[in-house]
């Protein structure tokens, strides 16, 4: 067996073992065949972000996309049969199938092609109904604890997290206490961007001179990827962030330690930090001026204020 | 003098656009040269270039979008390989700011100057033969509109060379989109490109409804019509409702960056989400106005090629009926993630799913129809079929993002670009392919060429599963759409099937290629003389291939639905009739290109803000449509005798292949009588 070769590659089996080379290249074969499993069967693998949610809006939402999938099958699948079966069996060369140039209609078969859709759209459309109440992004999470506010606000190409109860600010990093509502304010100090973690489920746009809501919540600790998922210029790709779930000790400590880290979000500071720009690394501010998530949102309103006085 | 025009405009120092540049320069002077060479300038001239025939229109657009679908496509490739290779510390070979370009020109292209000429061309070859009409109802009108629509194409084209294209996306939303964003001359020629094409567009719709709706033959009752005429008709009017709404969007985006207006920009009352909802307004129906012509090709495709009526006829065109009046209460599903209430987007999402039913309908119909047929494999079948299967997975994928739930984890995601890749292939682009091997003969005499046919669908057919699956998965895990580079190295392997999916795609559009280039050598060999090479329904097929100018010596009068079947059956499909008539045509002008030509200055001066270059055009665009609007000599007559020596030589070549013509032979001309 030692001295055998790979039936696929050829070289020795014994060479392959030495590099990265060998992980990337199973990892693809991997990856090729996760990619067949899970178009077909909604399956589960790490890296599928929607299907392994670390939380229950994700994982709702995850049960809706599957159960609305395995619904339309029911239609699917009947078609990709009888795509085959009608071709082949009809095929000009087999003589021996019936032939019936004029048979354009039977009121039975019309009756079905309409009332089964129309059934399985009635379903989804209950299920559509229930679940987007359920799932609202502005529905805040029964909970007993209080959940933890953090207003975000997208930049140039960079988010702004602040905690207005604890008055302190960070850039790209979004920390928070596993099992605990996180209650969201969103808006943007330049162009339309969505603020989206994968693993937790629902993305929402931040807008300028607008505030929306979100409520999420992680049910395990970790590290999850987030980021603008709305195309937003030069920097767009590299305007994600960190989310930690941590333990309510850990992240008590957290606090603690940006609270430390002497820096101040004043607004002339602000100011430069909207301007364009892609952090290199994480930034902690250890006090906010209160209120400034407001003044970004006001800073379009004024404007308009003043042109609506000016005019009258 | 001239603007903001200067010689930095031309990007020099980018090698991979200078050489865009250089191969288009040389294809350029390439066809020139060729023209000149072979002394083809007059001919182009007055044949072509002049005509309002509807034949040679159709011709001109779909030639333009081939030529834009290799343009297009060129940008796939451009995005494949870059994501194929950027991942980690590896920022591929395009910075951002171009490739934001390549995908925004990709997406224009594709739906302005590929899908829409192509349909707009098929309409205009097919619509008329097929209802017994001698040519549209505006033949004017419609040399404007090909002309718009040539020279919008030729404005993006110019983008490439001349300053650059938008780097906000196909949709353009602002504020990205708005001059304190995106300053450079790249919005505003996305802008002016569309805009004038856009005019084009609303100009063919109203052209055709009124066409179709005016100039049936005798006896073509509405629900006598083939179903493609039935889905041009839908799609004319949402054209001509759905139109407006994108040039007034555009109108008011305009204003924002020319006049410092405040309409979506962030301050000052603007709105972006108000641009938002009216570009989708138009951009909904657009997907329809785009896929119910494939529909109804499809259609007249497989009941041709299964030797056999078209099941549920009714059922068809009350199916394209509700989808083309639903596409118009959809438009939120796409921004489901603006924060709307439940109400609103469960609201959206049920009549987004509803749009399935009658779809769902019409699969199972064109299913049914083949159901006790003589099924022909041809390649305008293969694409039919590679539809149907594809179509539904791409269906199914978009009642999913219908649910609101699913769409906030699904939007903006790579999941959303195999969506709407998997809809508007299939079920745009294979029915135009099918409808173009369909009618082809009808067009030019002489079918195209059916092994280089079949290896172009498997190369499509293929390399579509192979390039947009994988964007399914990387959609589950969390990928966006429009990343330049990405950190997530799992993403990779995914990039990379996709791109070799792109190589796979690029051999069916080589084999579209050589199949066109094998089809006119060798075309002694497919020549059509009967003018119904498909033993086909309707009436399109009873005319020579290619038809004479005026199409119908006679008129028919119709009797049943798929007219020309009917008459083969009752052995009256080719009768000579008893005396022939004057025939009124529209004279050629070449006033629908010089309006196209102005319009091009005009646009392109409106980019480098050259006022009065731009003034000028348009007051010369003015008098030319006031000048051509007070001629009265728009229409000359064909004489009857001509009429009867060109019909002679037609009956001469049916017989010639032996088929069975009744009437008298030596028949009186009563010319005038």
């Amino acid at each position: 067996m030692g001295k055998r070769k790979h039936p696929m590659t050829g070289t020795r089996l014994a060479r392959t073992d030495t590099g990265a080379r060998t992980r990337r290249r199973v990892y693809r074969i991997g990856a090729l065949s996760t990619l067949a499993a899970t178009t077909l069967l909604g399956g589960c693998t790490p890296n599928m972000a929607l299907l392994d949610p670390a939380g229950p809006i994700g994982a709702h939402e995850k049960t809706v996309l599957l159960t609305a999938f395995g619904l339309m099958l029911l239609v699917v699948v009947p078609v990709f049969v009888m795509t085959a079966v009608f071709a082949w069996r009809y095929r000009a060369s087999n003589k021996k199938a019936a032939y019936r140039p004029k048979w354009d209609f039977a009121w039975k078969i019309d009756a079905v092609v309409w009332l089964v859709p129309a059934i399985i759209v009635t379903a989804l459309g209950v299920l559509s109904w229930k679940t987007t109440h359920e799932l609202s992004p502005y529905r805040a999470l029964a909970g007993s604890k209080k959940p933890i506010q953090v207003e975000a606000i997208a930049m140039d190409w960079k988010w702004l997290f602040i905690y207005p109860k604890r008055h302190i600010a960070t850039v790209n990093q979004l920390v928070f206490p596993a099992n605990r509502d996180i209650s969201f304010k969103l808006t943007s100090a330049t162009v339309m961007t969505s603020f989206f973690i994968p693993r937790l489920g629902t993305q929402i746009y931040a807008m300028a001179g607008m505030r929306t809501k979100l409520h999420l919540l992680a049910d395990k600790t970790g590290t999850f990827v987030g980021r603008n998922f709305q195309l937003s210029g030069r920097g767009y790709s590299d305007m994600r962030f960190k989310a930690v779930a941590t333990t309510p000790a850990k992240f008590h400590h957290w606090v603690q330690k940006v609270r430390q880290s002497g820096q101040a979000l004043t607004l002339g500071k602000l100011k430069t930090l909207e301007k364009p720009s892609i952090p290199k690394s994480v930034i902690h501010y250890a006090s906010v001026k209160p209120h400034l998530f407001q003044r970004v949102i006001d800073q379009f309103r004024t404007a308009q204020t003043a042109r609506t006085k000016s005019n009258t | 003098m001239l603007g903001k025009l200067t010689l930095s405009a031309i990007p020099y120092h980018n090698a991979i656009i200078m050489s865009g540049v250089g191969f288009m320069v040389l294809v350029a002077l390439a066809v020139l040269g060729s023209i000149t060479y072979y002394g083809k300038w007059g001919y182009l001239w007055h044949e072509w270039v002049r005509s309002v025939d509807h034949k040679k229109i159709g011709v001109m657009y779909i030639m333009l979008a081939l030529v834009m679908l290799l343009r297009g496509f060129i940008d796939a490739m451009m995005m494949r390989s870059q994501q194929a290779m950027a991942v980690g510390s590896s920022h591929g070979y395009l910075p951002p700011e171009h490739f934001d370009q390549i995908f925004s020109a990709h997406g224009t292209i594709m739906i302005f100057f590929m899908a829409m000429p192509f349909l707009v061309g098929l309409m205009n070859i097919a619509i008329p033969l097929q209802i017994g009409a001698r040519d549209v109802a505006f033949p004017f009108m419609n040399s404007v509109s090909l002309w718009l629509t040539v020279v919008s194409a030729m404005l993006v084209m110019v983008s490439l060379a001349v300053g650059e294209f938008s780097q906000a996306g196909w949709t353009g939303y602002p504020p990205l989109s708005e001059l304190a964003h995106s300053p450079g001359t790249g919005v505003d020629y996305w802008i002016w490109a569309i805009q004038i094409s856009g005019i084009g567009s609303l100009l063919t719709g109203i052209n055709f409804m009124v066409t179709i709706l005016r100039m049936r033959a005798p006896g073509m009752s509405l629900m006598k019509m083939p179903v493609f005429a039935w889905t041009a008709l839908c799609t004319s009017v949402l054209i001509v409702l759905a139109f407006p709404v994108l040039t007034v969007t555009l109108a008011l985006l305009t204003l924002d960056r020319y006049l410092g207006m405040h309409f979506f920009t962030n301050a000052m009352g603007g709105n972006l989400m108000m641009y938002t909802n009216l570009f989708w307004v138009w951009g909904h129906p657009e997907v329809y106005i785009l896929i119910l012509p494939a529909f109804g090709v499809f259609s007249e495709v497989v009941a041709t090629f299964s030797g056999k009526r078209l099941f549920g006829y009714a059922s068809m065109v009350w199916a394209t009926i509700a989808i083309a009046l639903l596409s118009f209460t959809v438009w939120l599903h796409h921004f489901f993630t603006m924060g709307a209430s439940a109400n609103v987007n469960a609201f959206f999402g049920i009549t987004t799913m509803i749009i399935a039913v009658p779809t769902g309908v019409k699969i199972f119909n064109w299913l049914f129809t083949m159901f006790r047929g003589r099924v022909r494999f041809t390649t305008p079948m293969l694409w039919t079929l590679g539809f149907i299967v594809t179509f539904v997975i791409g269906g199914m994928t978009g009642v999913l993002l219908s649910l609101p739930p699913a769409d906030f984890e699904l939007h903006n995601s790579e999941l959303l670009v195999a969506h709407f890749h998997n809809m508007l292939i299939p079920g745009a682009l294979f029915g135009y392919f099918a409808g173009m091997t369909y009618w082809f003969p009808k067009a030019f005499g002489f079918r195209l060429d059916e092994r280089w046919g079949r290896r172009a669908f498997w190369g499509w057919l293929i390399g579509f599963y192979l390039a947009f699956m994988p964007l399914y998965v990387l959609g589950l895990m969390g990928m966006p759409r429009r990343l330049d580079h990405y950190a997530n190295p799992a993403f990779q392997p995914y990039l990379e099937v996709a791109l070799v999916g792109a190589l796979f795609i690029l051999g069916g559009i080589i084999s579209q290629i050589v199949q066109l280039i094998v089809s006119i050598r060798r075309r002694g060999e497919t020549r059509d003389l009967t003018g119904d090479p498909w033993d086909g329904r309707t009436l399109e097929w009873s005319l020579a291939s290619p038809p004479p100018f005026y199409n119908f010596a006679r008129v028919p009068v119709v009797h049943t639905r798929d007219a020309f079947a009917q008459m083969k059956e009752e052995g009256d499909a080719y009768q000579r009739p008893d005396h022939y008539e004057d025939i009124h045509m529209p004279r050629d002008t070449g006033a629908g290109f010089a309006i196209g030509v102005l319009a091009f200055v005009f646009g392109f001066s409106m980019v480098w803000h050259i006022w009065w270059l731009a003034g000028l055009s348009a007051l010369s665009i003015l008098a030319v449509v006031v000048g051509r609007t007070s001629r009265d000599d728009h229409e000359y007559v064909v004489s009857a005798d001509r009429v009867a020596k060109i019909q002679k030589q037609r009956y001469r070549q049916l017989a010639s292949v032996s088929v069975v013509v009744t009437g008298e032979d030596d028949h009186r001309i009563a010319a005038g009588a």
